[in-house]
């Protein structure tokens, strides 16, 4: 179990001040608080890597919504992460591009590198690999994400490279 | 280490390009990097929202445009001016909002990432230009939640813009008033459909809505919504500063549609990348650019803008890309972004990758989607293995039928039953090859789907 895990299984979920003033923020751009529930989920999983679902009723009461509502958003979009993942999450990009500039070639090598398949972490909590819709690099493919910034074109042979330099 | 990260860059040095040919990128520099507000300011930039916010109507831009014949650059090519007319505005009507879609996502698309990142100023001056036309107060950039150095291009620009005068209280001393917020996705391939993008802009599901309603009529909190794309909302401010006949004559005799198009190309092609050229532009004069098809091959078949686009062959390459023509080929232009396939490369598994893609993508809302693509993915995963039993392919004819336009709530079915019905048009024999086994149910049971 995580420091997070721990911390929420032990105390239940807090939303940290700072989160909830930034949430706060959030609502006042918008005509209804419900329009800052995508935010406000993104806003706890920068500070806990992923949304616990402890979290949920705690970002309902924020906003003043149900807690029904906050979790059908964040069921639904994939960036929204309800499992931990490891500190750096991989994006592949899998359309139709860099599927036709050998992008099965680069998930395999990634999965050998990490010794893991789509949607799973490494046991050393490093790296999580996960599927993604077009990444809008198409010239440069086949790419992929880590964390902010998108790498392409990345050959099978470049995999172990890359990954050195996060720790 | 060997792996660079990607920068968006266009194809075209900024010797090639000027404001009265490209009007979209004649400012981006070879460096690529992002243009600042003085810049901007320095090469005209809202010179068009000085101009048209104090001399002109509202009802004047939208004449313009309609006239321009700007169609939207999305993908479906619907008369922005058009568009812009119907929105309910005046009289006891409140203000609504303006939605600028930079969602993209489109499988094979890769041209409003070079608009956000390096012009963010030109986008914002278009949606200036949109707001006053139809009486907007707010307005929102919805931006993919991936594209990070986007994201900080408009933020910045929004801040500098705001500083400036540009955004806020009576702009360019004209009484008019207009800000913009940026709002970033958390991933969903639907959340680029017009209406769905409205439900998550208010923080909802990204289900579709049915229309009518129209946004124009009741969008975002039930207000009049307006939606472009990018690359639209960044046609009007030279739609605006050198009027609609200018603006028509940019593609002159090559298309009856107004204006250039930021065209690319991507698969295995010597030079991959984006070009601003004359929308109508052949196919073949890309393909020209592009430096050809990498290591000799042949070019088998092509997309012409996205994966939700039909399949066309070489034969079709003299056609002007723009989008009546296209759509008389029976593909639709798209967002004209070029994905090219060569001689070795399988076009069935090619649909497969697509198919997957919007199985994986449809928000679940309607059950022709949600249950008939994984179905798709299913029987072609069959054929891929060579597995597949006598009727599959026929079923597949019948379920890119059944997918088809009309038939679900929104278009996200139809544009993946584009690729599929093109290919078994044109290249039905790999299909065919796939089939080996007698009939059984195994296939024609879309339950279990299996793993897609």
């Amino acid at each position: 179990m995580n420091d997070t895990a721990r911390t929420i299984a032990r105390d239940g979920f807090v939303i940290e001040p700072e989160d909830r003033r930034a949430i706060e923020h959030e609502r006042d751009h918008y005509e209804q608080p419900q329009a800052a529930c995508i935010e406000a989920l993104k806003i706890v999983q920068r500070r806990h890597g992923w949304v616990p679902d402890a979290a949920i009723p705690a970002i309902a009461e924020v906003l003043g919504v149900g807690p029904a509502d906050v979790e059908g958003v964040a069921t639904f979009y994939s960036l929204i992460f309800r499992q931990p993942v490891g500190r750096h999450v991989i994006l592949v990009c899998d359309s139709s591009s860099c599927f036709l500039n050998d992008y099965e070639e680069l998930r395999d090598a990634l999965s050998a590198e990490l010794g893991i398949g789509f949607g799973q972490t490494t046991a050393d909590g490093r790296f999580t690999l996960l599927p993604v819709c077009c990444l809008g690099a198409c010239d440069r493919g086949p790419t992929l994400m880590i964390d902010d910034c998108t790498y392409g074109p990345v050959a099978p042979g470049d995999v172990a490279d890359l990954l050195e330099g996060f720790a | 280490m060997s792996v660079t990260r990607y920068h968006s860059q266009l194809r075209q040095s900024a010797a090639e390009r000027r404001a009265e040919t490209h009007p979209l990128t004649w400012r981006l520099r070879d460096d690529g990097a992002r243009i600042g507000l003085d810049e901007y300011v320095g090469k005209d930039g809202y010179a068009a929202v000085r101009e048209v916010l104090n001399r002109q109507s509202p009802d004047d831009v939208v004449a313009t445009m309609k006239e321009a014949n700007v169609r939207g650059r999305g993908g479906a090519g619907f008369s922005a001016g058009m568009k812009w007319s119907l929105t309910m505005k005046g009289g006891s009507i409140p203000r609504g909002y303006l939605v600028c879609n930079a969602d993209e996502m489109e499988p094979g698309t890769f041209k409003d990432r070079l608009l956000l990142e390096q012009q963010p100023h030109l986008l914002i001056e278009g949606m200036i230009l949109g707001a006053y036309a139809n009486h907007s107060r707010y307005g929102y950039i919805f931006l993919r939640g991936e594209y990070v150095e986007a994201a900080r291009a408009v933020q910045q620009a929004l801040d500098e813009a705001r500083e400036a005068g540009w955004l806020g209280d009576d702009i360019a001393g004209s009484g008019f008033d207009f800000d913009i917020a940026l709002h970033t996705g958390a991933g969903r391939y639907i959340c680029g459909e017009e209406t769905a993008l409205i439900s998550s802009l208010e923080g909802k599901r990204a289900n579709p809505r049915a229309k009518p309603p129209f946004p124009g009529q009741s969008g975002a909190w039930g207000k009049p919504t307006v939606v472009n794309n990018v690359e639209t909302f960044c046609n009007a401010p030279a739609v605006m500063a050198h009027g609609a006949k200018w603006y028509q004559d940019l593609s002159g005799e090559l298309s009856n549609d107004g204006g250039t198009k930021l065209f690319g190309v991507s698969g295995k092609v010597e030079r991959t990348g984006l070009w601003e050229l004359p929308i109508g532009t052949p196919g073949r004069e890309l393909l020209e650019r592009a430096g050809g098809l990498r290591d000799g091959k042949a070019l088998k078949t092509w997309l012409p803008g996205g994966g939700s686009t039909g399949f066309l062959l070489p034969e079709h390459l003299d056609s002007a890309l723009d989008f009546d023509t296209i759509g008389k080929l029976g593909s639709r232009l798209g967002t004209g972004l070029l994905t090219v396939v060569n001689e070795d490369q399988s076009v069935l598994s090619l649909v497969r990758n697509l198919e997957q893609f919007f199985a994986r993508e449809s928000c679940g809302w309607c059950t022709p989607c949600r249950d008939g693509l994984p179905w798709t993915v299913k029987l072609l995963q069959a054929l891929e293995r060579g597995e597949g039993e006598r009727g599959d392919v026929e079923l597949l004819d019948k379920l890119a039928d059944d997918l088809g336009p009309g038939k679900t709530f929104c278009a996200h079915a139809p544009g993946a039953a584009m690729p599929l019905a093109s290919a078994l048009q044109y290249f039905r024999d790999e299909f065919e090859r796939g089939v080996t086994h007698p009939p059984r149910t195994a296939h024609a049971d879309p339950i279990p789907v299996g793993q897609i």
